[in-house]
């Protein structure tokens, strides 16, 4: 008996590549199980987190794909409407081929309002609906109550690339790492989801030949890996990021991705838009406080309002604990 | 009848209402947890972050406003873990936060100061960031911008969406509208709903008096039950004469009710109704006691201008009468007596300055006062209203009907003038006194009432958003009411922007009950019985009465925003 679309998804064991991981077959049982007079389907291309480039290495290479597993989760789910949201410089690059390629499919694609928060799901519906990029408060889960209260789909861009491929019966388990830093090979990479950092970085030859640490799942809330953790999975939105262990300015490092969470918390709850602001601040200052920095992490970590918040602590912390201290 | 669920809050059974919050569950059984933007009234956004509790089986600590209770669920409100979250996120807040304490209208109950004080914070931990923030005035409400925590309550609160919030992050900013199609009516329910006190009308009544003048004040009906909160009573407690001996020792030389006045509205309102329903011209009729709704009509929906009636509000025309009485009859100048409103609301400061209500210049009423300026101006001068000896208003206008007590609360002005049009249909006979049917809080209440075997279609709404649902009907059909009573705060003026803080629907129902107890209580039920009102007719002549007692409308541009900062 040929298999239906969900169980050949979860029979492959697709998980979402948008950095949470969250099973994908599940999320389309969801909506597709929901009784509702309208349903839609979203394609994720907020891509915010810097150094990652894949969701726009698929628009630019595989845009065909990408638009087959739209029109296949809205024809699985019974969505009447598919949009694929785009960061504002995708949406300026790709806009035209992809619209040729999309045809006159009920597919329309959307410009993102919000920036890097603008990737969460509620906070893209916000964004959707015309209302201020800022995530909802949950549940209800968008796949129940998603945009203008339909039960909505949202995948990530490559998510939905690999389903395409699942259909076409040519998936091998892989996805795409986007490799940057202090390395000669930077760009987008397809391995295996099971591929060590090591191996990834030695078969692309970027393995480095001085002593380097790593930052891992994303540019910015990307957790911080030793040289001797390089025998793990690369997680999250699948990012590979090489620095110099002895080179690097840590301070400077710290600085950066204070000011990308500034610029990028939406600043609806106070530990996120008040503990970032301050954060940023003791950061810029010459004598670091660091009494305080633990506690505004304490803060972000148990009372912020999402995920954002609550992750804005994992790049500071991993680094101090494993280079700084060490140092 | 609602299932009750047994949940343990701080190792205490509870049982509590099932679909509750464990906010909600924890403040009905008196157990304080510490929040800030939650307010009963409004959505709940969960943005200040303070409302924390720990519940068995989770890792991360879950607001307690926005987490609903289950079953045998543990919930621990004080912990180690919880107090440090909160104390953290507490000097966060402060550092956003200008303390403006001695002006603030939260004064010794500041919940913010309170909390301080409960966690041991540090409240200069940070420097203010927001010292340099614009102060924006629209007259008469002032919003001050070094004060704002970004909670959003009076976003949400504004009936007419003018507040917006500009920016992201930290360079949020809530801003008037710059929108030419939106303009405050000033109704003051930003000012009752933020819980650090950044918005306020402006005060601009001082004592003492000028040397010469003859200083009068008189109190709108719904002060009285509400005052007295500020000074230990219950809210729907009767303040009236309290309030007025407190008059008297601050300095006032002649306390009247503008009760009166409401009595004296009833009377013109009920005639021009029986006239229009005669004629069948501008109708349905709508009450105008409310500025801030006529302010709405005015700019919002100007076409619906000749349905309100020309009856001047109960305070306005009282002034009129007041100046002229005391100017005849004592021989003083009109121009040096000086009449102070006493009133539960910020839009009647835009009211009494409307030039279309001054006779030759003269104004009826110099200064609105609100009621938490004058427990201010009480408490300024040590003045007690649990300790004072209480006093009678004076004459002539002191003396009121239940008629016009009920004003006060949603659906009074309503049933105050079916009272009287269904005596006067009846031949001075009443026909009915209690209108059961236009009392209560709901937002909107219609009814069928029969006044001198003529039925009538009428319609009571409170709140803004309610009254758009009224107007839309009678878009669509003209004849759908024939009589409606808007009020723009919510119960009336009971829950008015300028009453004192903190508010809910429990307070404002109290609040109510206590007005229509005092109606009960009357032996006068009647506005036209009112022996005051039946001599300022004789007395007064035909053209004097109509330049005190009507007045008209017109459509209004947007009001200026001014900047400071």
């Amino acid at each position: 008996m040929l298999l239906d679309i969900i169980s050949k998804i979860k029979e492959a064991g697709l998980i979402g590549c948008g950095g949470a991981g969250f099973p994908t077959w599940q999320k389309w049982e969801t909506v597709k199980n929901a009784t509702a007079e309208k349903k839609f389907v979203v394609a994720n291309g907020s891509e915010g987190e810097i150094d990652i480039w894949k969701d726009g290495y698929i628009l630019e290479n595989y845009p065909v794909d990408l638009v087959d597993g739209i029109k296949l989760a809205m024809k699985e789910v019974g969505a009447i409407r598919g949009y694929l949201y785009l960061r504002h410089d995708y949406f300026k690059k790709f806009k035209k081929n992809v619209e040729k390629v999309i045809g006159d499919a009920a597919i329309e694609i959307f410009e993102e309002s919000g920036g890097y928060i603008g990737g969460e799901e509620t906070a893209l519906i916000n964004s959707l609906e015309g209302k201020r990029c800022e995530p909802r408060m949950k549940p209800p889960k968008t796949s129940e109550k998603g945009l203008f209260g339909y039960p909505t789909l949202i995948n990530n861009i490559e998510t939905l690339y690999w389903v395409a491929k699942i259909f076409q019966g040519d998936y091998q388990k892989n996805r795409f790492y986007s490799i940057g830093g202090q390395v000669k090979n930077p760009g987008v990479y397809q391995f295996s989801t099971s591929a060590s950092i090591k191996e990834i970085l030695e078969k692309t030859n970027n393995y480095p030949n001085f002593p380097f640490f790593l930052q891992v799942g994303g540019g910015s809330s990307g957790e911080i890996l030793t040289e001797q953790e390089i025998n793990q999975f690369a997680g999250g939105a699948g990012g590979i990021k090489v620095l110099y262990l002895e080179k690097e300015k840590l301070i400077n490092l710290a600085r950066q991705w204070s000011s990308f969470f500034l610029k990028e918390s939406c600043g609806q709850c106070l530990p996120c838009r008040e503990g970032v602001y301050r954060l940023k601040e003791i950061l810029f200052e010459n004598d670091l406080n660091q009494e305080k920095i633990v506690e505004l992490f304490f803060a972000l970590k148990q009372t912020s309002f999402c995920g954002f918040g609550r992750s804005v602590p994992i790049p500071f912390e991993t680094l101090i604990n494993k280079i700084w201290k060490k140092k | 009848m609602e299932k009750k669920i047994k949940i343990i809050i701080d190792d205490q059974e509870i049982l509590a209402q099932e679909g509750q919050t464990v906010l909600e569950a924890a403040l009905d059984n008196n157990i304080d947890i510490p929040h800030l933007c939650h307010h009963p009234d409004l959505s709940i956004k969960a943005n200040c972050r303070l409302c924390g509790v720990e519940i068995k089986g989770e890792k991360h600590i879950l607001m307690s406003c926005v987490t609903k209770i289950k079953e045998g669920m543990e919930i621990k409100t004080r912990s180690e873990k919880i107090e440090q979250a909160r104390k953290i996120n507490l000097e966060l807040l402060f550092g956003q936060h200008q303390l403006k304490c001695a002006t603030c209208l939260w004064g010794t109950h500041c919940n913010l100061l309170k909390m301080g004080r409960d966690y041991k914070v540090e409240i200069t931990k940070f420097k203010n960031r927001k010292l340099d923030r614009k102060i924006y005035q629209y007259w008469p409400i002032i919003f001050d911008g070094t004060k704002c925590i970004d909670c959003r309550n009076c976003v949400e609160a504004c009936p007419v969406d003018y507040l917006e919030i500009r920016g992201k992050g930290p360079e949020i900013e809530i801003i008037p509208s710059q929108d030419k199609n939106k303009d405050c009516i000033y109704c003051g329910q930003c000012i009752v709903h933020c819980p650090v006190g950044a918005i306020e009308a402006e005060s601009q009544f001082k004592l003492p008096k000028e040397e010469g003048k003859v200083l009068v004040v008189q109190f709108a009906p719904s002060v009285r039950a509400a005052i007295g909160e500020e000074f230990g009573f219950s809210p729907g407690e009767d303040m009236t004469e309290r309030m007025v001996a407190g008059l008297r020792k601050v300095g006032f030389d002649r306390v009247f009710d503008t009760s009166v006045g409401a009595d004296l509205t009833t009377v013109i309102e009920a005639e021009e109704l029986i006239e229009r329903l005669k004629e069948n011209k501008n109708l349905p009729m709508f009450t105008s006691c409310c500025p801030a709704w006529v302010k709405f009509i005015e700019f919002y929906y100007p076409e619906f201008i000749p349905n309100l009636t020309s009856a001047r509000s109960p305070h306005i025309m009282l002034g009129g009468v007041i100046k002229k009485y005391i100017a005849e009859k004592e021989k003083i100048d009109i121009k040096n007596i000086v009449v102070v409103s006493v009133m539960p609301c910020t839009a009647k400061k835009f009211e009494a300055e409307r030039s279309e209500l001054f006779h030759h210049s003269i104004k009826p009423v110099d200064y609105v006062v609100t009621t938490r300026e004058l427990v201010s101006l009480f408490k300024k001068n040590k003045i007690d209203l649990k300790t004072i000896i209480p006093e009678s208003a004076d004459h002539p206008f002191g003396d009121y009907t239940g008629a016009a007590i009920i004003y006060g609360s949603s659906g009074g002005v309503m049933e105050s003038a079916l009272r009287t049009a269904s005596a006067i249909l009846h031949d001075g006979k009443v026909a009915r006194c209690d209108f059961e049917e236009v009392r209560g809080l709901v937002g909107i209440k219609r009814a069928r009432v029969d006044i001198g075997g003529q039925e009538l279609k009428v319609a009571v709404a409170n709140e803004i958003k309610n009254a758009k649902i009224i107007l839309e009907e009678i878009k669509k059909d003209q004849q759908a009411y024939d009589y409606v009573e808007f009020m723009a705060c919510p119960g009336g003026c009971v829950g008015g922007g300028g009453q004192p803080v903190p508010v809910s629907e429990e307070i404002r129902k109290k609040r109510a009950a206590g007005l229509y107890d005092l109606d009960k209580g009357c032996d006068l039920r009647l506005s036209h019985k009112n022996p005051v009102v039946v001599e300022i007719q004789k007395n007064f002549s035909g053209n004097e009465l109509k330049h005190l007692v009507h007045t008209y409308y017109s459509q209004k541009k947007k009001t200026k925003i001014s900047t400071q900062g």
